[in-house]
């Protein structure tokens, strides 16, 4: 067992290598000059002669990677050219709003997917169930930015239940734990819940019915054990595809949050790669993207190792 | 030639006759598709959908890009706006329609590609195997790490919009989970007996390739592929909400729904129309998709 | 009894005299991985040094317990593995040398049926695209392909009208078997190795294949290598037999001796566990002790003695070879117990014949 997580994580070390060359490469690949990318506007020479040797940009691409993942694991991410700040002070506080929004989302995702799925597990083939499968195949075509977009119409234009966007009054950086700032919580974290939803849905009522179907608990029904035990049996089986489920969709938030929080103006690292795009902040661009790619590669690295270390049975090469 | 001594026995015997009518797979697969009702409809939609925007000229109502600052954000509802203006006055309706060009475009063509260039990436990485199998799949593997609206948004972000960009980001985002599948189909195929035989007849690799794995890996990438036309086309209206598909002043879903969102409380009803076009399409693809998985699946 | 040979086959290099194949020392080991960078920590001994002589003309027959190496040695023959040692040579020629003959020459005169008639054959190809495939694969012309492949199918009792359209899963196995049969004669081998090739049919339908077996060799002047793990299919259609354990090679010999008077305590055994159709014959205790051995750690010296009723100490030091490549007569056996001068109690003294 030791021996597999192990294995795993050596695995995982090149695919991050990887992951970072790619970032590496995003600012190579725009067009223009990268050096001129990452510049401050009216940046002095002497400033523009720092940045050049301190990344290399006059030496080949392989010692620029080098020096650029140097830096990196230093935790300068360089600075953005819009604010002049730090990179990396600008990343996390973000990443926090939007691990709060997934975190929430996910959540949400998973009352709503279990719900769903039990009910339509033991409705199964009645029209119930019809309708339930088909809100679950909705809610996985359906493009998340524009149910964002109709339910804000609904509870925030039309019904003033619930504020359209934003984090908190006035557009505040915090986020605390009372109704004043949960309320701007709960229509992007609905918005966002509804893919998981319908996967956790899905999966849920795939593994009801089969268990249901198993001998054993036909044989447990014909001895008359009450529906409740039976019911605990069912989720025990089911509960540990839909914490993988829970896992994987998590760390796909991170990265599909970004058009969520564009509709509910929600400060996360959506919002903030959106901006930087139109910005053209590229050191901006760059720590986001490589910080969300990293979490996601470590979340599914976790996802993995517990999942493995539940069921013993799924182990992957 | 002398007839052996050898009598045919044994169950499967035709009765005397002519040559029975045998179906290939794919006339299988297409019969089974016409009989369900659910594929049907969502194939009548979608044609609806498509023809509308081939023969848009012919169809529209209005210009669609003719702007009138007099006329805009009507509501739809209107007797010579079907469906309302925009926020600069244009004719939804007609946009939509023309809409469809694009967005549809934008749908297919990433996920065309994607199937050739993974698909071929995967195959040869299942059927050959070995170090060319670790260095293919380890380099998909990288790009697979990132999550999907990530890695497009990114690629995007610093290519910068156009139809151009967009399709070469969303094929990118798109070729490990094909290649993926790809090669995981071909790794089976390649433990098959059939194939041992076929190598057993000397024949050259590519042959084999090509005539035996081929048609054996399609049906399970091509209905992988399927399920992908709907997740391109809401992905590719995501970038244009974003500013990073189509540039104004194109009609496309998605970036009519970036710039009514501004007027979102002027008019929502009309804001939210062009979604609507997209969760039809992408629900009709998916529900298609299924369909066509189900028709592979019945074992013959 | 070897057939005799009517008219000699263009290809054939070596005149009836020369055995068809001789195969020297075959070796594969698998490697088992584990740890953490996945390297080999031990190995399979699958093959481990096998010698055969096939004679033109004849039916080898090869026996075993599953696990023995059988079918790995029919691949490793038909190249579709590469062996880790050993010599294998055609009609005189070496395979894989440079003077002798490619793996590309070898499979137009060496051909294999499997055992699953269904996996064998590709679900999407009509019977006829499947024949046809490997004619087309070596350069001949669609039509030449398509009427050998008419005529195989009529040499193997398929009605071409009935059968060249249809799809592998339209037939039942015994007709999948014989379109399995006929692909690989259309390449028009001179040797087949058919591994487990009836095993899988029922009775009736096996007699049926065999028989046609039988009447292809003498028709197309054929070949045979035929593993089976089924005793009495072997003895109905071999010439000769081979009997393996454990990666290697312990008895050759003609078909009666090996069945009337076998003489390695594992054929002994072997062929005492049949049941016997006689209630008067009943046996008491099982003729094999035991659970064979792991393959990955193979008992010193001889690997059968640990089951075996006579075995002794000479039999875990030293590995009795079989000899059959050297001339140890016709019925070469590799125990120590019919090895002159072994050390062994029950063998004969030097100089004896036996």
């Amino acid at each position: 067992m030791l021996i597999y997580v192990l294995r795993r994580i050596l695995y995982t070390i090149p695919i991050a290598m990887g992951v970072s060359m790619v970032c590496f490469a995003l600012i190579h690949i725009a067009p223009g000059d990268p050096l001129n990318a990452i510049i401050p506007e009216g940046a002095s020479p002497e400033r523009v002669a720092q940045i050049r040797t301190a990344y290399g940009f006059d030496r080949p691409l392989p010692v620029q990677y080098l020096k650029w993942l140097g830096h990196v694991a230093q935790g300068d991410f360089g600075e953005s050219i819009m604010t002049q700040r730090p990179v990396m002070s600008e990343v996390l506080p973000a990443l926090v709003n939007t691990l709060t929004l997934a975190s929430a989302a996910v959540l949400f995702g998973f009352m709503l997917g279990c719900v769903s799925g039990v009910v339509s597990g033991y409705l199964m083939g009645k029209p119930a169930d019809r309708i339930v499968t088909a809100a679950s195949i909705a809610g996985v075509s359906i493009p998340h930015y524009w149910l964002g977009m109709v339910l804000m119409v609904i509870f925030a234009v039309n019904l003033n239940l619930l504020p359209a966007t934003g984090m908190g009054e006035g557009g505040s950086g915090t986020f605390g734990f009372g109704w004043d700032s949960l309320q701007y919580l709960i229509l992007p974290a609905l918005t966002l819940a509804v893919i998981p939803a319908g996967i956790i849905a899905r999966s849920v009522r795939g593994t009801v019915a089969e268990v249901r179907q198993q001998d054993f608990m036909q044989t447990l029904q014909a001895k008359g054990l009450p529906g409740r035990r039976i019911f605990v049996h069912v989720v025990k089986n089911a509960l540990p595809a839909v914490l993988a489920v829970m896992g994987l969709q998590l760390a796909q938030l991170l990265g599909g949050s970004i058009l969520v929080e564009t509709v509910f103006s929600w400060p996360g690292t959506g919002f903030l790669l959106n901006n930087a795009i139109f910005t053209r902040d590229l050191p901006v661009l760059q720590g986001t993207i490589l910080v969300l790619a990293m979490f996601f590669v470590l979340i599914n690295l976790v996802v993995d190792v517990v999942q493995t270390a539940v069921d013993p049975r799924i182990k992957r090469a | 030639m002398s007839q052996p001594s050898i009598a045919l026995t044994g169950s499967g015997a035709p009765t005397k006759g002519k040559r029975p009518a045998t179906r290939s797979f794919w006339r299988n697969v297409l019969r089974r598709l016409m009989h369900d009702p659910v594929s049907l409809m969502c194939f009548a939609v979608l044609m609806l959908i498509l023809l509308a925007a081939i023969f848009a000229p012919w169809i529209a109502p209005h210009d669609p890009y003719r702007t009138s600052m007099a006329r805009r954000l009507i509501a739809p509802g209107d007797a010579r706006y079907w469906l309302g203006t925009d926020e600069l006055g244009r004719d939804l309706l007609s946009r939509l329609i023309y809409g469809g060009r694009l967005s549809l475009f934008m749908g297919f063509a990433p996920v065309i590609l994607a199937t050739t260039i993974g698909g071929t990436l995967g195959v040869i990485a299942g059927y050959v195997g070995g170090a060319v199998n670790m260095v293919i799949m380890r380099v998909i593997d990288v790009f697979y790490a990132f999550p999907s609206v990530l890695l497009a948004v990114a690629i995007s972000g610093v290519l910068g919009a156009g139809v151009g960009n967009t399709i070469f980001s969303l094929t990118l985002v798109f070729i490990p989970p094909i290649a993926r599948v790809a090669e995981s189909v071909a790794t089976q195929m390649r433990a098959q007996d059939f194939i041992e035989a076929a190598r057993a007849t000397g024949a050259a690799n590519w042959r084999i390739v090509t005539a035996h794995v081929v048609p054996n890996v399609m049906s399970p990438i091509l209905s992988y592929a399927s399920s992908l036309i709907s997740v391109s086309i809401v992905l590719a209206a995501g970038l244009s909400f974003l500013g990073l598909g189509v540039t104004p002043p194109e009609p496309e879903w998605g970036l009519m729904l970036n710039t009514l969102r501004q007027s979102i409380y002027v008019a929502p009803l009309n804001a939210v129309l062009p979604g609507v076009m997209i969760f039809i399409t992408s629900m009709c693809f998916n529900l298609m998709s299924d369909g066509l998985r189900d028709a592979m699946n019945v074992k013959q | 009894m070897t057939a005799i040979a009517n008219d000699i086959d263009p290809r054939d290099r070596g005149g009836p005299a020369q055995p068809l194949l001789i195969v020297e020392g075959l070796k594969k080991h698998f490697p088992i991985r584990g740890g953490l960078l996945g390297r080999p920590q031990a190995w399979v001994q699958a093959v481990d040094g096998v010698d055969l002589v096939v004679h033109k003309g004849e039916t080898l027959g090869i026996v075993g317990e599953s696990g023995c190496g059988k079918s790995t040695t029919a691949r490793l023959l038909m190249q579709l593995m590469t062996p880790d040692a050993g010599e294998i040579v055609f009609d005189g020629d070496e395979v894989g040398a440079l003077r002798g003959v490619s793996v590309r020459d070898l499979r137009r005169q060496m051909q294999m049926v499997f055992q699953d008639s269904y996996s064998s054959l590709n679900p999407r190809m009509t019977i006829e695209d499947s024949i046809a495939f490997g004619l087309i694969a070596q350069g001949k012309p669609v039509k030449e392909a398509k009427t050998r492949t008419t005529s195989m199918l009529r040499m193997v009792g398929l009605t071409p009208d009935m059968f060249a359209q249809r799809y592998p899963h339209e037939l039942s196995g015994g007709q999948r078997q014989r379109v399995n049969i006929a692909r690989a004669l259309t390449m028009g081998p001179r040797l087949l190795i058919l591994d487990e090739a009836v095993s899988a049919l029922d009775k009736s339908v096996e007699a049926q294949v065999l028989n046609l077996l039988q009447e292809l060799k003498q028709k197309l002047e054929l070949t045979y290598i035929f593993i089976s793990h089924d005793l009495n299919v072997v003895q109905y259609i071999s010439d000769r037999v081979l009997v393996m354990y454990l990666g290697k090679a312990v008895e050759v010999g003609p078909v009666d001796e090996i069945y009337r008077a076998p003489k390695h305590p594992y054929t002994r055994a072997l062929l005492s566990s049949r049941p016997s159709m006689d209630p008067r014959q009943r046996m008491s205790k099982p003729p094999l002790a035991g659970d064979p051995p792991n393959p990955i750690n193979p008992p010193s010296g001889c690997r059968f003695r640990t089951r075996c009723p006579i075995a002794e100490a000479v039999c875990a030091q030293t590995e009795p070879a079989l000899g059959v490549i050297r001339g140890a007569g016709n019925h070469p056996v590799a125990c120590h117990a019919h090895r002159p001068g072994s050390g062994h109690s029950a063998a004969p003294s030097d100089g004896a014949l036996h």
